[in-house]
């Protein structure tokens, strides 16, 4: 990380490997220009402490001597009011429900929609093949009529897949999945 | 370029190449960054693994291979690299370093200036023509900022020493950064 690029050897020349900040995704030395600085230094610290003393012990420094001149205060406000936001954006992240649907289609049969998964970085299509893997049975990624994408998946599995979502994306939480039926009237 | 950009909805579609038109994309760009990437292409592109092509709107293309955008153009231009094989290889492209000032507006997608180039904390030890890509180090920092191509050459860049020096492509933490692809 912290060594300067070597000049070019004309022999075999092997990838550098680079750990990218875990919660902005940039290099370490670059978070200090992302919203994010306190989340970054707190992860920087907790998985890779040789970088951060390197950094930051004379950043901070640094940081003193630039804050001096400029204009700073109102930068602070900018960026503050920039980490609110993403912060505001996990949180409704965190706070966005899964509905697990089961929809009566004819007297026995019936179809599970799964909706609101997108919300927690899961890709759609790759999630309606794992179901129809795992279900032996028709999944599909379709359009509701609200113009939202959701996974209709053939038969009543509500509860397996409930399970699965636990089981295979743990980011999302328990509390936020909800089980649905549709009532045979309804419609 | 990639301010604005999501793979769900700017890419239009992608397709596995022939292996002909691999040979094809993987020669221009052998052609383009001669001494910067002989070494390492193999590394890079092995000339085995398939190829993937997104076609994305504005006549931007992506070059993917497993499941890593490798490099991008625009229509038919240069071949840029990505910031993240830059990051592992950064000795393929010459580079020119920004003060510490021009770092936030870089990262906000504006293009270099000239006098970002030229003041005390930037240093340009190479001499490039006009048009051609480079890399954007900053000062005090070791990792690559941005990818673009040079509206003027160095020289001039030190000679006008106005406008814009470096048209920025590609920068960290931009739409293209970020984007994951998974295919």
């Amino acid at each position: 990380m912290a060594d300067s690029p070597d000049a070019p050897s004309s022999e075999h020349v092997q990838p550098r490997e680079i750990t990218y900040c875990g919660f902005c995704s940039l290099p370490p030395e670059y978070c200090e220009f992302g919203p994010t600085l306190e989340k970054c230094k707190q992860w920087l610290s907790k998985h890779d402490k040789v970088t951060y003393a390197i950094l930051y012990n004379t950043l901070e420094d640094h940081l003193a001597a630039a804050t001096l001149g400029e204009d700073k205060p109102e930068e602070d406000k900018k960026k503050a009011k920039e980490a609110a936001k993403i912060e505001k954006q996990m949180q409704k992240k965190m706070q966005s429900k899964v509905l697990i649907k089961r929809i009566e289609r004819t007297k026995r049969k019936c179809v599970t929609s799964v909706f609101g998964l997108e919300n927690f970085d899961v890709d759609l299509k790759k999630a309606a093949k794992l179901f129809a893997n795992k279900f032996a049975c028709g999944s599909s990624v379709t359009k509701n009529n609200q113009g939202n994408d959701e996974i209709v998946v053939q038969g009543d599995v509500s509860d397996e897949i409930f399970d699965l979502i636990l089981e295979h994306w743990p980011i999302v939480p328990e509390d936020n999945i909800d089980l649905i039926e549709d009532k045979k009237k309804g419609k | 370029m990639f301010k604005k950009f999501s793979v769900k909805e700017d890419v239009t579609g992608h397709t596995q190449v022939k292996s002909s038109v691999q040979r094809a994309i993987r020669a221009k760009i052998l052609e383009q960054y001669k001494e910067g990437i002989e070494g390492i292409i193999d590394d890079v592109m092995p000339k085995k693994t398939p190829l993937i092509l997104m076609r994305c709107h504005e006549h931007i293309n992506l070059i993917v291979m497993n499941n890593e955008v490798l490099f991008f153009n625009h229509f038919d231009g240069p071949y840029f690299p990505t910031l993240r094989l830059l990051h592992k290889y950064p000795n393929m492209l010459p580079r020119l370093q920004v003060d510490r000032g021009a770092i936030k507006f870089v990262m906000a997608g504006a293009n270099i200036m000239c006098p970002g180039l030229t003041s005390k904390g930037a240093r340009m030890d190479v001499s490039v023509p006009a048009d051609s890509v480079v890399a954007i180090t900053a000062e005090g920092k070791h990792e690559i900022l941005a990818v673009g191509t040079t509206k003027m050459s160095t020289d001039d860049i030190k000679r006008i020493n106005k406008n814009i020096g470096v048209e920025t492509a590609h920068y960290l933490n931009d739409c293209l950064w970020k984007t994951v692809v998974d295919i």
